[in-house]
C-alpha cells in the first residue's frame, strides 16, 4: 500500500466515520505489529455479528492481527460463518462462491505477482473447514500441487455451521449432526497429512488457546508462501451454537480437542525463517 | 516474440492495413488474443475449443502472454480468471458445451463482480447423452447471467469481436463480462479467408484505475464495506441492495450499446430490410440463412436477412422496428431449444408472424435447402 492512500482529505474529515479516523490514526497499517500489541491499536474488525462464544471468531481476530503486513495482504474467504465477518474487515478480501477460494487466490495472487513484482503482495485464504475440505477440497488440493505461493488457513468447527449443524469430512467420526442422524461413518479427514503429502512448506495445526504460538504460525505461513510456495494452518474453532456446548466453553473445547500444536518446515522453509527470524 | 507495438485500439480495429490468411477459427481467435495484450490465460481442454488455448499457451511460450496454465476444471479455470481479474489483470478463456455448464455458478459472478473478463465460447453440444458436436443450446442460458453476448459467424468475425470485447468490456461505465460466441466446429474447424493486422501490433495493457469498482490489491484505501452484512438481514435495505446491484448490472449493459456501435457498427446487419419475409438469425445460421436467401431471391421470392452480431445486449429497439413490415419471419437455429425465436417473439408486437425454426441439433449441419423450403412454404402462405 502506498503511504498515505488511507489520509483523509480534510474536507471529509468531520463525514467520515469514526472507526475510518481510528484506523487512520492508530491502524497497524505499516508498523508492524503483532499479537503482544493486541490492546494497543486499533484493530482491523470493527464489530462482527457472530454468535456469543463463537471460535471462529476468535480466531480470525487473533490470525489477522498476526499478518505481517496487513498493508499488503488480501484475504480470500468462501461462504459459511466467516463470511459474515470479512464485511466489518478493514482490507479488501473477496468473497466469490462457496468452494472456490484456492482458485481465486490463484489467479489473484499470479495477478499481484505480474503488477507488483518489487512489493510483496501477501494473498491468504481463510475458511471453514466444509468449504475448504468438502466442496473446495479439490481445489485446495490442486492449489497446493502447483504450489501455488499463498497460505490457507481453515477454520476447523468439525462441521457445516452457517447452514445449520450438518457433518462434514472435519466432523469426527460417529458424530451425529445433521445429515449424518445416526453418526458421522468415517473418520475427520487427514488434512494435515494431506498438506505436507501435497508438498506445502509449512504446514501446522493449534487451537486459538495458545495465542502466542498461533500468531507466530500465521507469520511464518506467510512469509514462506510470498518466498517458496503453498502453506497450510488448521485452527480448531470450536462452534457452541452447534455443537450445544455453553459459550464460555469454546476454549476449554478448543484445547481438549487439539491439545498438542503440530508444525511442519521442510527444509527450504526452515533456512528461509531462520534469516528472517534472526 | 516479434519487437511489438503498443497501438491506438481503434487503429488496429478499423485503420491499421490487413492482410489476408486463411484460418480456422480456432486460428483467428488466437489472433485476437496475441494482439490483446493478455496478461494471464487459464485453459482447460475440451473440443473443440482446446486447439485455440493450445495455440495461445505457444503465444505464451513465446512471451506474448505473461502467465498461462492449465486449470483443474472449468469452474476452478473460471474462479481463477475472476481472481486474476479482481487482482487487476486482462485475462483470456475458452471453453465448450459441458465446460461452460461445469462452471456455470461463475458467469453471474463476474458480471456481479463487474468484471472485465472475456471469455470463448466454441459451443457444442451437452450430454446426455454425450456429444461432441455442434450446438448452441449453451448460449440460450448464458443470455441471462448478465454478462454481454457477442455471436460470431465466422473466423473473420471471431476474430473481430473478441478484440472489440476487450474494448467494450473494460469501458468504465460498462466493465461487464464479454461471451464471444461461434459454433463448434463449424467456426473453430472451418479455414476461411480472415484479415489481419500487423502482428506486432498490440492493445495497450489494461489500465485497471479505471474499474469502477476497486482492484483487489490494497492500494486503494480498505474500509469496513457494510455495518451489517446483507445476507444476514431480512430487510428493505439488504432487498434493495441486491436488487439495485442486479438491475445495475443491466444498466451496464444497456451503456455498453454505445460503444458496441463505435466499435462494431451495428449490433445487426441487414440485407433486404424492405422484403416480405424477414430471415433472423445469428452465427453460422446465419450464413446458411444468405445463401438460402439468395437462392430464394433468384427465384423471385421476396426476403431479407437479418444478422444479429449482439445477443446482449438485444437490439431490442432495431428488432421490433425490422419486424413491423414483413409478413413473415423466420428463425433458423442450431439448437432445440430455440432461444432467438423466443427472444425475437417476446419483443414484437404480432408474434404470430415469427416461424421458429428450422432448427437442427446435435451436431446436425443445415443446409441452405432446409431454410429455403421454409421460406417457399411462409410464401405459399401468404
Ligand atoms: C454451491 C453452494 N452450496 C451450498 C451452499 C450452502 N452453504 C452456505 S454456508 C455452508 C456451510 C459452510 O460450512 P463451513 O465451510 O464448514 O463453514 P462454517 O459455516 O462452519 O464456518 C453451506 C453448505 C452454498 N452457499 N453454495
Ligand atoms: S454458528 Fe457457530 S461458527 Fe457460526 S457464528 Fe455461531 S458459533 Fe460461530
Amino acid at each position: 500500500m502506498k503511504k498515505g492512500i488511507t489520509t483523509i482529505s480534510p474536507a471529509f474529515e468531520d463525514i467520515m466515520p469514526e472507526e475510518y479516523r481510528q484506523l487512520v490514526a492508530e491502524g497497524p497499517f505499516g508498523k508492524d505489529l503483532g499479537l503482544g500489541d493486541l490492546g494497543t491499536f486499533k484493530e482491523l474488525i470493527e464489530e462482527h455479528p457472530l454468535c456469543a462464544g463463537c471460535g471462529l471468531a476468535l480466531g480470525i481476530r487473533l490470525i489477522i492481527a498476526s499478518l505481517p503486513a496487513p498493508e499488503n495482504t488480501i484475504v480470500v474467504g468462501t461462504t459459511g460463518c466467516s463470511a459474515i465477518l470479512f464485511p466489518q474487515l478493514a482490507m479488501h478480501n473477496i468473497h466469490s462462491l462457496f468452494g472456490n477460494q484456492s482458485a481465486i487466490a490463484t489467479g489473484l495472487s499470479r495477478a499481484l505477482r505480474l503488477r507488483y513484482p518489487d512489493q510483496p503482495k501477501d494473498v491468504v485464504v481463510i475458511a471453514g473447514d466444509g468449504g475448504i475440505g468438502d466442496i473446495g477440497f479439490s481445489f485446495t488440493m490442486q492449489a497446493w500441487f502447483r504450489n501455488e505461493k499463498f497460505t490457507t488457513i481453515m477454520l476447523d468447527n468439525e462441521g457445516y455451521s452457517n447452514t445449520g449443524g450438518q457433518e462434514s469430512g472435519m466432523t469426527r467420526q460417529g458424530i451425529a449432526l445433521n445429515m449424518a442422524p445416526t453418526g458421522k461413518k468415517y473418520p475427520k479427514l487427514p488434512m494435515v497429512e494431506l498438506a505436507k503429502t501435497a508438498g506445502c512448506a509449512y504446514v501446522a495445526a493449534v487451537n486459538p488457546s495458545l495465542a502466542r504460538r498461533l500468531g507466530k504460525m500465521v507469520r511464518r505461513a506467510v512469509l514462506v508462501a510470498r518466498e517458496i510456495g503453498s502453506t497450510y494452518i488448521q485452527v480448531m474453532v470450536p462452534c457452541p451454537t452447534n455443537y450445544k456446548f455453553s459459550p464460555s466453553e469454546t476454549l476449554k473445547q478448543a484445547k481438549a480437542l487439539n491439545p498438542q500444536p503440530i508444525e511442519y518446515i521442510s527444509a527450504e522453509a526452515e533456512q528461509l525463517l531462520k534469516e528472517a527470524e534472526k | 516474440m516479434v519487437e511489438r507495438k503498443i497501438v491506438d485500439p481503434e487503429y488496429l480495429l478499423h485503420k491499421a492495413p490487413r492482410e489476408k490468411k486463411f484460418l480456422i477459427g480456432n486460428e483467428a481467435v488466437a489472433e485476437a488474443v496475441r494482439r490483446a495484450n493478455i496478461d494471464i490465460v487459464v485453459a482447460y481442454p475440451i473440443t473443440p475449443q482446446s486447439e485455440a488455448t493450445h495455440i495461445v499457451g505457444d503465444l505464451y511460450a513465446q512471451g506474448y502472454i505473461k502467465d498461462y496454465y492449465r486449470g483443474e476444471d472449468e469452474f476452478a479455470v473460471m474462479s481463477a480468471i475472476a481472481g486474476a481479474s479482481m487482482g487487476g489483470a486482462r485475462t483470456f478463456t475458452a471453453t465448450s458445451g459441458p465446460g461452460t455448464l461445469r462452471a456455470f455458478e461463475m458467469f453471474p459472478t463476474w458480471a456481479g463482480a463487474r468484471l472485465p473478463v472475456v471469455c470463448a465460447f466454441m459451443c457444442r453440444g451437452v450430454n446426455s447423452p454425450l456429444s461432441i458436436q455442434p450446438d448452441n443450446i449453451e448460449i440460450g442460458w448464458l443470455m441471462d447471467t448478465g454478462m454481454l453476448i457477442f455471436h460470431a459467424e465466422d473466423p473473420q468475425d471471431f476474430f473481430d469481436m473478441t478484440l472489440i470485447a476487450y474494448l467494450v468490456a473494460e469501458q468504465p461505465d460498462v466493465h461487464l463480462p464479454v461471451g464471444v460466441c461461434v459454433d463448434g466446429f463449424f467456426v473453430t474447424h472451418t479455414r476461411e479467408i480472415v484479415e489481419l493486422p500487423p502482428e506486432n501490433e498490440i492493445f495497450p495493457p489494461y489500465n485497471p484505475h479505471l474499474s469502477p469498482v476497486p482492484i483487489m490489491d490494497m492500494e486503494t484505501p480498505p474500509i469496513r464495506q457494510m455495518r451489517d452484512p446483507f445476507v444476514m438481514k431480512s430487510n428493505y435495505i439488504s432487498y434493495n441492495t441486491h436488487a439495485s446491484w442486479q438491475q445495475e448490472v443491466r444498466a451496464a449493459s444497456i451503456r455498453a450499446r454505445k460503444h458496441i456501435t463505435r466499435y462494431l457498427g451495428s449490433a445487426v446487419e441487414v440485407t433486404y430490410p424492405e422484403a416480405n419475409i424477414l430471415l433472423i438469425a445469428s452465427g453460422t445460421a446465419a450464413a446458411q440463412a444468405r445463401v438460402a436467401m439468395e437462392q430464394a431471391r433468384q427465384e423471385g421470392v421476396d426476403v431479407g436477412l437479418v444478422k444479429i452480431k449482439v445477443l446482449r445486449p438485444f437490439p431490442e429497439a432495431e428488432i421490433i422496428e425490422l419486424a413491423q413490415s414483413p409478413e413473415r419471419i423466420i428463425v433458423p437455429e442450431h439448437n432445440i431449444t430455440g432461444w432467438l425465436a423466443r427472444e425475437i417473439k417476446s419483443r414484437i408486437k404480432d408474434s404470430g408472424k415469427v416461424e421458429g425454426g428450422p432448427r437442427v441439433f446435435g451436431g446436425m449441419t443445415m443446409p441452405p435447402k432446409i431454410i429455403f423450403d421454409k421460406i417457399k412454404q411462409n410464401g405459399r402462405m401468404m
